[in-house]
């Protein structure tokens, strides 16, 4: 469905850009420095809080990310991501404790068991115009929290799922072992972020863009608004999922709390404190609403208070996120740089 | 979270306990037996449907307050829940202090309208502008301090401001049903307001101005109407009717910081079934969420909410803007 839309999207457009091949080999250059910068970071800093930080990052940053191919691509403003954030721990965390199949294939279980959830809600949910999508959405969340709720034979209830999830080792990969699951941790938030990057600069990514500012214009050229959606639905959901995974092991057990709409709440917080209109504003933004929180909560027992004032700073103060801020000045002043020189 | 919304204990459901049923183990709790019995004897019913009324009108409360100002605003008041919250520590506090009831449900209301109209002058006005995103964040964050602010002042523990000595007489039983006169007083109050704001909005001049402000500011202000006190206006009294419905629910629920969460997305739930900025759309969106509440939880007593946000989302797949919503909101 993805390669259709995006050669549909590619007629739409000028077609595609004759230097994608050479930016995208850049990409995986970075995307590898990157991680072997990430991997050998426990050989310079062996704090444990630090690994402990940059998985939960990973988590975060890929749930974040993937909202935002809702939310800033798309436009559509989904209060109910967080239901695939609890879908994927749930998912992977149920696999492992009652039927002890490998890592791996409880790992592609989890992300099919998304795929078709996504794929039936998304059906649902997308034709519905903004605010009402936001609210379906939502009601999708808490129908999913209330279910885990109430199924307590399976889930465990509001106690979440107890007892630990069995992580045996494979393919020499233990993931019970700390810097074994930092390191995977961040080989899922590269490779993930490396894909939605992909998506986000295909000419689907583009097409998005398009309906995203004009539905109707997208229509009438010929793109299927619909079914387009649907696609960028349900792919966002594979990568909550995976962030849900990733949490899942770290915690090793699955909440409620996963599941409830707070987790959408933050995402879409995130979303606005990176900014939504670069790629990376979530993951800047996952990385400094957990330093917040974290610094906040040792801090002082009103921790609300202070990130609602936080919050209340960026919309009313900034009113766009720190990327944004950034990218702008930096622009200002090339800008400026440029004129006198 | 489940707290707010919960019925009281009815008679019926100790007359009815019945032995345990072997269900498979992985299946949803079910409790046919406990709702078919229900709806087979009177008393039960009478009861059931009370305790739905009395939840159905403390949500027609919140959830008019919320479809107004988004009717006239076209603002999501993501922090509605909160003046729920503050109008019945508004009330519980006055209550204390003073021992009348009368004057504890006035601070309730005249509290958190006062409220309204400082949120909106001060903060809401500066977003209207701003995409959608940025009024949810601005109420995110006020729910978040305004928890906390309750936290500060009355501190976290549950706290309860006890029935009122003139309510503190015998119920009434109405076709063998247990009906305490406070839930009389409750849905009476509660059905007032709904006349008085349906008939003022609809027969008087700032009826009219406000539904004018809705459909058209830029000509509402270019007639000479100030529009920003009109969303001040609006703001406030949405405002004080979320502080009565905490103030009318003080007596027979318990306060806790967060409390008004729960009725919140309740209250969006309803306002997105009824249609948004339809009042009468609020009312029978209200009443079918507070039966749903108080009969659902005979027979899926664990599944309750979700029975509601099933219920949402068969009504918006089948009617996109909801019962009683318009097209173009």
């Amino acid at each position: 469905m993805t390669e259709l839309q995006a050669e549909q999207g590619a007629q739409a457009l000028d077609g595609p850009h004759p230097q994608a091949k050479t930016r995208r080999n850049r990409e995986v250059l970075i995307a590898l420095a990157v991680f072997v910068v990430l991997a050998l970071l426990p050989a310079v800093f062996s704090s444990k809080l630090l690994l402990d930080f940059v998985i939960r990052c990973a988590a975060y940053g890929l749930f974040a990310t993937s909202l935002n191919l809702l939310v800033g691509y798309t436009g559509l403003i989904s209060f109910g991501h967080g239901m695939f954030f609890g879908l994927g721990a749930y998912g992977f965390g149920l696999m492992m404790q009652k039927t002890g199949v490998p890592i791996p294939v409880a790992f592609a279980a989890t992300l099919t068991i998304t795929f078709v959830v996504a794929l039936i809600i998304g059906a649902i949910c997308v034709r519905l115009k903004e605010i009402y999508f936001a609210f379906v959405t939502l009601a999708f969340q808490m129908l999913i929290h209330s279910t885990i709720l109430s199924w307590v034979s399976l889930t465990g209830g509001d106690q979440g799922l107890r007892g630990g999830i069995p992580r045996p080792p494979f393919f020499g990969i233990d993931l019970s072992n700390q810097l074994h699951l930092y390191v995977a941790s961040c080989a899922l938030l590269v490779i993930g972020l490396f894909l939605m990057h992909q998506i986000a600069q295909s000419p689907f990514g583009y097409t998005l863009r398009m309906i995203r500012d004009n539905a109707i214009r997208a229509s009438f050229i010929g793109i299927d608004v619909w079914r387009a959606k649907l696609t960028i639905f349900v792919l966002a959901a594979l990568f909550a999922s995976t962030g849900g995974i990733i949490m899942a092991l770290f915690v090793s057990g699955a909440y409620p709390e996963f599941a409830y709409w707070t987790i959408s709440g933050e995402g879409i917080f995130i979303n606005m404190l990176g900014g939504v209109t670069t790629f990376l504003g979530p993951m800047v933004g996952a990385v400094l609403l957990l330093i917040l929180n974290d610094t906040v909560t040792r801090l002082t027992d009103y921790h609300g208070l202070v990130l609602g004032i936080v919050i209340l700073f960026f919309a009313i103060g900034l009113r766009k996120g720190l990327m944004d801020f950034v990218v702008e000045w930096y622009a200002q002043r090339r800008n400026s740089a440029g004129e006198r020189g | 979270m489940t707290e707010a919304g919960k019925p009281p204990p009815s008679r019926c459901e100790i007359s009815l306990a019945r032995p345990h049923s072997g269900a498979p183990q992985w299946m949803l709790p079910l409790d046919l037996d406990a709702l078919t019995g229900c709806l087979a004897s009177s008393a039960c019913l009478v009861t059931q449907t009370t305790s739905g009324l009395i939840i159905g009108m403390l949500l027609f409360l919140v959830a008019v307050g919320l479809t107004l100002i988004f009717g006239v605003l076209k603002v999501v008041n993501f922090s509605h829940g909160a003046f729920y919250m503050f109008g019945a520590y508004f009330a519980m506090t006055a209550y204390q202090i003073s021992g009348s009831f009368a004057l504890a449900m006035l601070c309730g209301a005249a509290g958190t309208a006062v409220l309204g109209l400082i949120f909106e002058r001060v903060f809401m006005s500066r977003v209207y502008g701003a995409d959608v995103l940025m009024q949810l964040l601005v109420c995110y964050a006020f729910v978040l301090i305004f928890d906390d602010v309750v936290r500060m002042v009355w501190g976290p523990e549950f706290k309860s401001m006890g029935m009122p000595a003139a309510f503190q007489v015998a119920p009434l039983f109405i076709a063998g049903g247990v009906v305490p006169p406070y839930y009389l007083l409750l849905i009476g109050v509660a059905l007032a307001a709904a006349v008085v704001l349906g008939l003022g909005l609809a027969r008087t001049r700032i009826g009219k101005v406000i539904r004018a402000a809705a459909h058209n500011p830029g000509m509402v202000s270019a007639l000479g109407i100030n529009t920003g006190l009109i969303y001040g206006g609006v703001f406030a009294l949405g405002g004080m009717l979320a502080g009565l419905a905490g103030a009318l629910a003080a007596p027979v629920r318990s306060l806790t910081p967060g409390m008004g969460f729960s009725v919140l997305i309740e209250s969006f739930i309803v306002t997105v079934i009824g249609g948004m900025g339809s009042i009468l759309g609020a009312l029978i969106g209200a009443l079918l969420i507070g039966l749903i509440r108080s009969f659902g939880s005979l027979g899926f007593p664990l599944f309750t909410e979700g029975l509601m946000y099933l219920f949402m989302v068969i009504v918006l797949v089948s009617r996109p803007t909801g019962l009683f919503g318009k097209e173009v909101a």
